[in-house]
């Protein structure tokens, strides 16, 4: 047997375009082509104003540490505590769940509010996920 | 709704609280169930509604042996139990039906005969926060509560006192499963569960359950029990996944529910005798007193490290010990509204003299939803 692993995603055909981005490097968003409303997570319309007029575009992969927790126990499969399961605020507006890497998982180094910038790690040939670093200065 | 046009005439917990390893989940269900009954003085064939949560409500009734002409099976976690009061006052109102039967249990210690949660791996919560190490409750819950705590000053030491003081009410509970005295030490040296939130910061794993039973104001008054009434219900939904919330600085779902039923009820903060807010984790009590208005969401923390709401203060807030150290068998909802009528009959172990109006303030699946109960024994 294999080592427990870590929750894969299985896109849908509403979520499909975000993980053919990250598999290209991307971190892609939503805008609304009435109101101008960016948003996340995905669906082929517009949650603000309910247009179906939007369309996928390249995010800057910048944002900042909204909030988080240091998981200790019980960890999830794939994972060993202590990790952070963070939450970051894109510059765009949106916010989404994420894990901080190249970073010690402690307090003192995860400050509210530090830069951070995407990164992607591949999982297998299907799924990559969007991680986020301390950006550099 | 009008006040004061239902009541709840039943209304009864489990046999047993804490670990009940000789009853399966559905049996808790019934065990609560024929307490309410007996405590209203029916019988199973005066129920004509009936509403439940994790298990179906057609189960439920066929295990009770009920045919009822009036059905809710709303689950939105661990406020249902709220929902199904404020749907069932609404039912009775409208002439849906006369005797309401609302059950809650959970072998969430023993683990015997309970549903299997699970989260598919093309849900939005599957793709879009469970790859990244989100495992139950105590991993999710928490995540907004460095942003909260940063944004208004709010201090660990504040949160600590939480526990600390919920666990002087349990002191009073012979039923508490917690009941030895906890200080502010005991609570910021406890096990990391997940940071910044300690073993003692979390809420108990229990069996349990309990059943309300409610029917119309006009024939509560023919009841053996003094009758409760509903003065005023509230209910919102947000988001299931914790990390779409609106702002993590308070909770769009009590900014709903908790408002609707102040303004229905007709009554302002300083009318509330009694208050029960969900506590799953420590710093619901802050998110509730600040979202129903007590307070602004700056002064929370003190008000209660001041010691505002512990037995002799003047906002009694979760007097049975709470989910931090009476009981929680996963969906508390129910124990709070326990709480909230005996407090209301005046049978409550550590019962707030001469209380008149007591506030029941409920959250599920994280925060994805929320329901106020606002009780009063006054008609």
């Amino acid at each position: 047997m294999a080592e427990p692993a870590r929750a894969k995603p299985k896109p849908t055909p509403e979520t499909q375009h975000f993980w053919d981005g990250t598999q290209a490097g991307e971190l892609r968003l939503q805008r609304c082509g009435a109101c101008a409303n960016v948003y996340f997570p995905p669906r082929p319309f517009c949650p603000s104003c309910a247009s179906r007029k939007v369309s996928v575009f390249k995010a800057s992969g910048k944002g900042k540490l909204y909030s988080y927790v240091i998981n200790h126990r019980p960890a999830a499969p794939g994972f060993t505590p202590p990790y952070a399961i963070a939450v970051v605020e894109l510059d765009e507006g949106p916010r989404m769940m994420s894990n901080i890497i190249d970073c010690p998982q402690t307090p003192e180094a995860l400050e509210l509010d530090m830069k951070l910038e995407v990164a992607f790690e591949k999982l297998d040939d299907k799924i990559t996920l969007p991680m986020f670093r301390p950006a550099k200065a | 709704m009008r006040r004061n046009q239902v009541a709840v005439v039943g209304a009864a917990e489990t046999t047993e609280l804490g670990v009940i390893p000789n009853m399966s989940q559905i049996q808790l269900h019934a065990d609560a169930a024929l307490n309410a009954i007996a405590d209203a003085g029916l019988k199973l064939s005066d129920i004509d509604g009936i509403a439940t949560a994790v298990e179906t409500p057609q189960q439920i009734a066929h295990y009770l042996g009920i045919t009822p002409t009036w059905v809710d099976g709303t689950s939105v976690g661990g406020c249902s139990f709220m929902l199904h009061v404020r749907h069932a006052a609404a039912a009775i109102e409208a002439g849906l039906c006369k005797t309401v039967l609302i059950t809650h249990a959970e072998s969430g210690k023993s683990m015997i005969g309970k549903l299997p949660r699970s989260i598919p791996a093309d849900s939005l919560q599957g793709q879009f926060e469970a790859p990244f190490g989100v495992y139950g409750p105590p991993s999710m819950f928490p995540i907004p509560v460095l942003r909260y705590m940063k944004t208004y000053g709010i201090t660990h030491e504040q949160i600590a006192m939480v526990a600390v003081v919920q666990r002087e009410w349990a002191a009073k509970n012979p039923r508490a499963t917690m009941k030895d005295p906890i200080t502010i030490a005991d609570v910021l040296n406890s096990r990391m569960i997940a940071y910044p939130f300690r073993l003692l910061q979390c809420c108990l794993v229990t069996d349990g359950g309990g059943a309300l039973i409610l029917t119309s104001a006009d024939r509560a008054k023919d009841f053996p029990r003094k009758p409760v009434y509903i003065l005023g219900t509230g209910e919102s939904v947000e988001t299931p996944m914790v990390s779409q919330m609106e702002t993590f600085n308070s909770s769009r779902a009590f900014k709903v529910a908790g408002p609707t039923a102040f303004k229905e009820a007709g009554i302002t903060h300083k009318d509330v005798d009694h208050l029960m807010i969900y506590d799953a984790f420590a710093h619901l009590p802050l998110y509730g007193l600040g979202d129903l208005g007590f307070m602004p969401h700056e002064e929370t923390g003190r008000f209660i490290a001041d010691g505002n709401t512990r037995p002799g203060g003047k906002l009694p807030l979760n007097t049975n010990g709470g989910g931090l150290s009476y009981m929680h068998s996963g969906m508390y909802g129910m124990y709070a509204l326990q709480e909230s009528v005996r407090q209301m009959r005046g049978i409550a172990p550590a019962q707030v003299k001469d209380a008149k109006i007591s506030v029941c303030h409920g959250v599920g699946g994280m925060f994805a939803a929320s329901g106020t109960i606002i009780f009063t024994n006054e008609k």
